[in-house]
């Protein structure tokens, strides 16, 4: 309990709610009911109408990806909401879906999506009630590199997949200079850069490699790196620093931090494309939804095979994680304003400018906030 | 040191200021409480060590417990097929490379300056060079991982690809030398920048304790300056350089935050300190995994944690015994 309380900015109105509602929140023992009748009361002072009335503290662990939109998120939402407290501790994806399953916390940022087992107890978790799963961080991953004269290069994601395997070693390699006839290729070598701690940003960009570069990945999509060894560095910055600081180096990062490196142009059906939010947004409506999981769950097979090329299939995709069914009314009424917020067209460019990542769809928003209109508490 | 002394006389006229006595006639108010603080002070340290090894012994043993296999399944960082030991080898062994070769960079530079400021500079240059000196202790590791990571794996890189060319044929600098030089060799440069104030600072005083007597006789047997030094004041000092060395590895083997941002990790025992990916430290390892570690994970980083734990007090154990052994040679008493 400390450490949420730790990182949030408690109101000077709502302290005292704040702690009632906190007790209420991890405990959920719901003997009395010290919120219920004073949630609503003081919300008169606040600019938004829609969700001025309510008030309490809410708590989120999870990704730390999400971290920057979701302090965006977290600002926009409190100053909409004066009386409300929004805490989240990015703890890592792991982390938040453990807290959450345990019920720690009211919802939980991951970049994945629940495994099935952990769907199970998410769901028991939630009074037996459907889990909500919205990717509301959408974020392109950019392949780049430090070639001194060569901007952007055009590479197919088999190629991408053997350069990072160590299969193709030097920039002149026929396979690179057959996709870019124009690019000066010195015959240089190719030094891979991976991350070194376990990300969500390798995890999808081998499930990448995987589903698109057909024989040139030959190893399972995980959050760690699957080849030892190698340079590699700690954090999106420490990749770009690593990239920067040698000659001939190559990484996959955010592509908000690509800045002044050269990246490389994925292939996509017969074109090359360069990294592009709306790209990365036009993805993540052409996905199909896995299988076999409730109305409100929206987590997604990316097609990364895609072969649309309006379509950037390099893309992180960072999910929320809440209940269809809380316990108390002041949680849901909590968790169903955020989540709100957060799809919101506002939320979602609070995020674009806070972190660079793509807003949604207004499509895909309509569907996610009928989901989240569903949340309810346990009557 | 608990023991309370038998009731000595408390009124005899003159009680032998015995050191250990407990209850002398002046052991009350002010004296009574600083006796109390000091034992407090000291016993809390004794308290915080072993709170310290309980809770790494607790906090690893699910770790230790849990069979290989499935570990490898619950924490994605554990490689299959590997024992907890085996995992964790490697790590010792990247660290006390890593900490050995900054030891073998730092020594013989700290001796040097120490020496240059004992007895070669006039006063007041030997005075601002050892506050310079001290001044290199105050700078933060994460302000020397960053100045590591950004300026000297930049800087080192022409230097490590010479090395590499020359000397490849010996292990530790087998080429290719890696673009760029986020290496073994540079961490244990910047390691060794950090572990030199420490270093000097011992040596420096235990060279100004040479007695004079020692020195004036050496110079009055017609010696030089340099054999002076090498017959007076070395053999003098050798135990306050091996123990000033040993609180310098002791820094170096727990170092984190220059070694994370500096080295690109990899878990084999390679001796190759020029290429990246080979080496990685036990400290580096656990503040990289630790944010998204999953429990077990956790528990494994721990249990990597005890190891450093041993090892550290393995070494300073190692460093007292030779303290100890060398004292009846050097002169000291």
């Amino acid at each position: 309990m400390d450490r949420h309380v730790k990182l949030s900015r408690i109101s000077r109105v709502g302290t005292a709610v704040a702690v009632g509602a906190l007790a209420l929140t991890l405990t959920a023992c719901g003997s009395d009911d010290p919120v219920g009748d004073t949630a609503g009361s003081d919300g008169s002072a606040s600019p938004a109408a829609a969700e001025s009335d309510l008030s309490g503290e809410l708590n989120g662990a999870g990704s730390s990806a999400q971290g920057a939109a979701m302090d965006a998120w977290r600002a926009g939402f409190q100053s909409a909401n004066p009386d409300v407290t929004v805490n989240y501790d990015p703890v890592g994806s792991g982390g938040g879906r453990t807290n959450f399953i345990k019920g720690g916390t009211a919802f939980a940022g991951s970049d994945a999506a629940l495994a099935d087992d952990e769907l199970t107890d998410a769901a028991t978790r939630c009074s037996d009630s459907d889990v909500i799963e919205i990717p509301v961080y959408v974020s392109p991953i950019a392949v780049v590199f430090n070639l001194d004269g060569v901007d952007n290069l055009n590479l197919d994601a088999a190629t991408i997949g053997k350069i990072f395997d160590g299969k193709i070693t030097k920039w002149n390699d026929k396979a690179i200079a057959d996709q870019n006839t124009d690019a000066k290729l010195p015959d240089l070598a190719i030094t891979p850069v991976h991350r070194s701690d376990e990300s969500g940003t390798t995890e999808n960009f081998t499930e990448y490699l995987k589903g698109a570069g057909a024989d040139g990945w030959p190893y399972d999509p995980s959050g760690d790196f699957p080849i030892e060894g190698g340079q590699s560095a700690k954090g999106t910055s420490g990749i770009i620093q690593t990239v920067e600081g040698g000659q001939g180096t190559i990484s996959y990062a955010d592509s908000s931090q690509a800045g002044d490196l050269g990246t490389v142009s994925i292939k996509v059906g017969d074109e090359y494309v360069a990294h592009n939010p709306e790209g990365a947004s036009a993805i993540v409506d052409a996905s199909p939804r896995v299988e076999g999981r409730g109305d409100a769950d929206f987590a997604l097979e990316i097609d990364r095979t895609s072969t649309d090329p309006s379509t950037y299939p390099l893309v992180l995709a960072s999910y929320d994680i809440a209940c269809t069914t809380y316990e108390d009314r002041a949680t849901a009424d909590l968790v169903k304003g955020f989540l709100t917020y957060v799809v919101s067209e506002e939320g979602q460019q609070a995020a674009a400018s806070a972190a660079g990542s793509a807003p949604i769809s207004d499509e895909f928003r309509a569907e996610a906030q009928k989901a989240i209109d569903a949340i309810s508490a346990k009557s | 040191m608990s023991a309370t002394s038998p009731p000595t006389a408390a009124d005899r006229p003159q009680p032998a200021p015995r050191r250990g006595a407990r209850r002398t006639p002046r052991d009350h108010g002010a004296n009574r409480a600083f006796r109390l603080v000091s034992t407090g002070s000291g016993v809390l340290i004794l308290v915080v060590l072993a709170a310290v090894a309980v809770f790494l012994v607790v906090q690893a043993w699910p770790a230790i417990s849990t069979p290989s296999d499935e570990l490898a399944d619950a924490v994605s960082w554990f490689p299959q097929d590997t024992s907890l030991l085996e995992f964790i080898g490697p790590l010792v062994f990247g660290t006390l490379l890593a900490s050995a070769l900054a030891l073998v960079i730092a020594v013989p530079l700290a001796i040097g300056i120490a020496l240059f400021i004992s007895h070669y500079a006039p006063r007041r240059l030997a005075q601002a060079l050892g506050y310079a000196v001290d001044l290199l202790a105050a700078i933060p590791s994460v302000v020397y991982g960053l100045w590591g990571a950004i300026v000297l794996v930049g800087f080192v890189h022409p230097i490590w690809v010479w090395l590499a060319d020359v000397l490849g044929w010996f292990p530790l600098f087998a080429g290719p030398a890696s673009d760029p030089s986020r290496v073994l060799l540079t961490a244990s440069v910047v390691l060794a920048v950090m572990i030199l104030p420490i270093v000097t600072a011992v040596c420096r005083e235990v060279f100004l304790q040479t007695p004079k007597l020692h020195e004036e006789a050496a110079l009055a047997l017609g010696a030089t300056r340099w054999e002076m030094v090498r017959t007076a004041v070395l053999p003098f000092a050798l135990s306050g350089i091996v123990s000033g060395a040993m609180l310098g590895l002791g820094r170096a083997l727990g170092e984190t935050m220059a070694v994370l941002m500096i080295l690109s990790p990899g878990f084999v025992y390679s001796f190759a300190v020029l290429q990246a990916g080979k080496q990685q430290t036990i400290a580096a390892n656990i503040a990289a995994q630790y944010p998204e570690a999953p429990p077990l994970g956790v528990n494994t980083l721990i249990a990597t944690g005890l190891a450093l734990f041993v090892i550290t007090m393995v070494v300073n154990m190692a460093a007292r015994a030779i303290v100890a052994r060398r004292k009846d040679f050097s002169g000291a008493n």
